[in-house]
């Protein structure tokens, strides 16, 4: 008989939930592994930057119990990739602490892999000093400073440390960032499966039932053999079809057909669907072409302090010059805050205008349309905490109190919903690197922990 | 005349990175893709002028499998940076929703 393998995907983030009677469920196919990704870019770069989780541990920690007590009472591994939500240091290591607490209240023993995805400047200089580092798409190549100004700097692995992890013996392997499929790919392979159809199981399950209908967070089983890969959910309400096999292709990246991973592109050009029942589909004819390894790089760097305020205003009058208004308050802010000795390019303001482009920004054809009543939400981005608190606090006084042409509502021109009107949001961040690594090895940049969790 | 929002299954944007947009439209079955794919409307020069970005910055994918068209694009500012509006990039797709097909 053909070499078979057999994954799950609970959920399409760690934390996200799943029904408990799904993962029972899919306890039945009898799986080689289970697993769930931990993360994403998806929620912007405050999670790299500050090191916070994306979902608190106290939600993460339940999914996490049911995990792990499936998997160890079957005997079967536990992989999660991106743990804690953005790969860092602090991210893997709250997902371990949970993993450690929760094998301690439930009495459970295993060895557990910690696979570190945190990249160091001085490696990174050196890299770019070797003429490694390369930038993607439209990005300009990478300096020196960039690297310095960094706050967090990760790699994106792909499945060559997770199989790493496995051959060693790991039963639970929780990874630092990395590309969505590759704790799938990493056990597939391990167990023979040629790496197309691995690839191909990966992307199915990275968001689990998000390759079903209807969509929910739910958990899919894939079967993986060298030829092809079968998908069905396991809560029997939810059914994979061509379609929606299809729609997860299309999920979160640039092409459903050429999708480019660390070692390679996955080419689903030429795949075939196949029905098999009303809630299984066979897919096959993926390829996969090798390439030298690579890594992505992503990094953040703190862009300063941010405070803001919201307001809503109901009166035609200003509304009826909304521009001009909204640049007087702008000008005459600028004016109070040097006032106070905050040099201009200490602080940023920048205002969202809801009810005429605060979705869509300079991309809203809708120039001239307005809704009647806008929502102002009015931000400071200083260089300290302390410019952009005061800042924002005299943005809001001039937003309220400020004169215009025809004024009728001499009280006040805005509609406040809270008190205190002013909201610190702390240290924020960006996005920087659009760049790659060249790697010697695979493996190279993300060493390997283990450690026996014992009850 | 029908336009995509009369006659889509789903019509919608995501970041794809956190330097990318891609947008997705979809329909119901293999005839009205076909259909709307014999026009020629939803193309890569199509996406750069209602965004407002070069045509050679459209990375454009037909893909039947999907009964759908994909068009990723850079994004304006990158997500979550000083100034954006949309950290998932949920919401930009709204410019396709009213271009007239000719079916």
């Amino acid at each position: 008989m053909a070499n078979e393998v057999r994954m799950v995907s609970v959920s399409g983030i760690l934390g996200y939930g799943f029904p408990e009677a799904s993962l029972v469920a899919a306890m039945k196919a009898k799986p080689h592994m289970i697993g769930v990704d931990g993360g994403s870019s998806d929620p912007g770069p405050h999670y790299l930057g500050s090191g916070k989780t994306l979902v608190p541990t106290f939600v993460m920690k339940r999914d996490l119990r049911l995990l792990l007590r499936e998997a160890i009472g079957a005997g079967i591994p536990m992989m999660i990739g991106t743990a804690g939500g953005a790969g860092g240091e602090p991210h893997l290591q709250a997902t371990a602490a949970l993993v450690r607490e929760i094998a301690k209240e439930d009495g459970l023993r295993f060895k557990m892999a910690l696979i570190h995805s945190e990249q160091d400047k001085a490696s990174l200089k050196q890299a770019l000093a070797e003429g490694r580092i390369h930038p993607l798409g439209t990005a300009a190549p990478l300096d020196e400073a960039t690297i310095d100004r960094a706050e967090r700097i990760v790699g994106m692995m792909g499945p060559e440390p997770h199989r790493e992890a496995l051959a060693a013996g790991a039963q639970v392997i929780l990874a630092g960032r990395g590309t969505d499929p590759s704790p799938w790919v990493a056990l597939a392979t391990h167990h023979g499966i040629a790496e197309a159809p691995a690839w191909f199981a990966g992307k199915l399950l990275e968001c689990a039932c998000n390759a079903a209908i209807p969509k929910k967070h739910d958990c899919l089983v894939v079967t993986v053999r060298d030829d092809c890969v079968e998908a069905e959910p396991a809560n029997p309400e939810l059914r994979c079809t061509p379609l929606s096999i299809g729609v997860q292709m299309l999920h979160e990246n640039s092409s459903p057909i050429t999708l480019k991973e660390p070692g390679g592109t996955l080419d689903t050009s030429g795949c075939v669907m196949e029905v098999l029942t009303d809630r299984r589909v066979r897919v096959s004819g993926m390829k996969w072409i090798p390439a030298p390894h690579s890594i992505k790089l992503e990094a953040v760097e703190k862009v300063g302090y941010s405070a803001f305020t919201f307001a809503g205003t109901r009166d035609p009058g200003l509304i009826g010059q909304l521009d001009s208004f909204i640049a007087g308050v702008e000008a005459a802010s600028h004016t109070k805050i040097a006032a106070l000795g905050i040099a201009k390019d200490a602080y940023r303001i920048v205002f969202r205008l809801y009810g005429k482009d605060g979705v869509m920004g300079e991309w809203e054809p809708a120039k001239d349309r307005v809704s009647h009543e806008i929502g102002i939400l009015a931000e400071v981005v200083g260089q300290s905490q302390e410019i952009a608190n005061a800042a924002i606090g005299l943005v809001r006084v001039t937003l309220l109190h400020s004169d215009f042409p025809g004024r009728l509502c001499r009280e006040g021109n805005m509609a406040f919903p809270f008190s205190p009107s002013d909201i610190e949001r702390g240290a924020i961040y960006q996005f920087t690197m659009q760049h790659v690594v060249q790697t010697r090895s695979p493996t190279a940049m993300f060493p390997i922990e283990y450690e026996d969790v014992e009850a | 005349m029908p336009r995509i929002k009369d006659i889509a299954k789903a019509c919608k944007s995501k970041n794809a990175g956190p330097f990318e947009l891609t947008l997705d439209i979809m329909f119901n079955d293999l005839d009205t893709f076909e259909k709307v794919r014999a026009t020629g409307v939803i193309c890569p020069a199509l996406v750069a002028r209602l965004y407002g970005v070069k045509e050679s910055e459209v990375l454009f994918t037909e893909y039947p499998p999907a009964l759908a068209f994909k068009a990723t694009i850079p994004r304006r500012i990158p997500s979550g940076a000083v100034g954006d509006t949309d950290v998932y990039g949920a919401q930009q797709h709204a410019l396709l929703l009213d271009v007239e097909l000719p079916i």
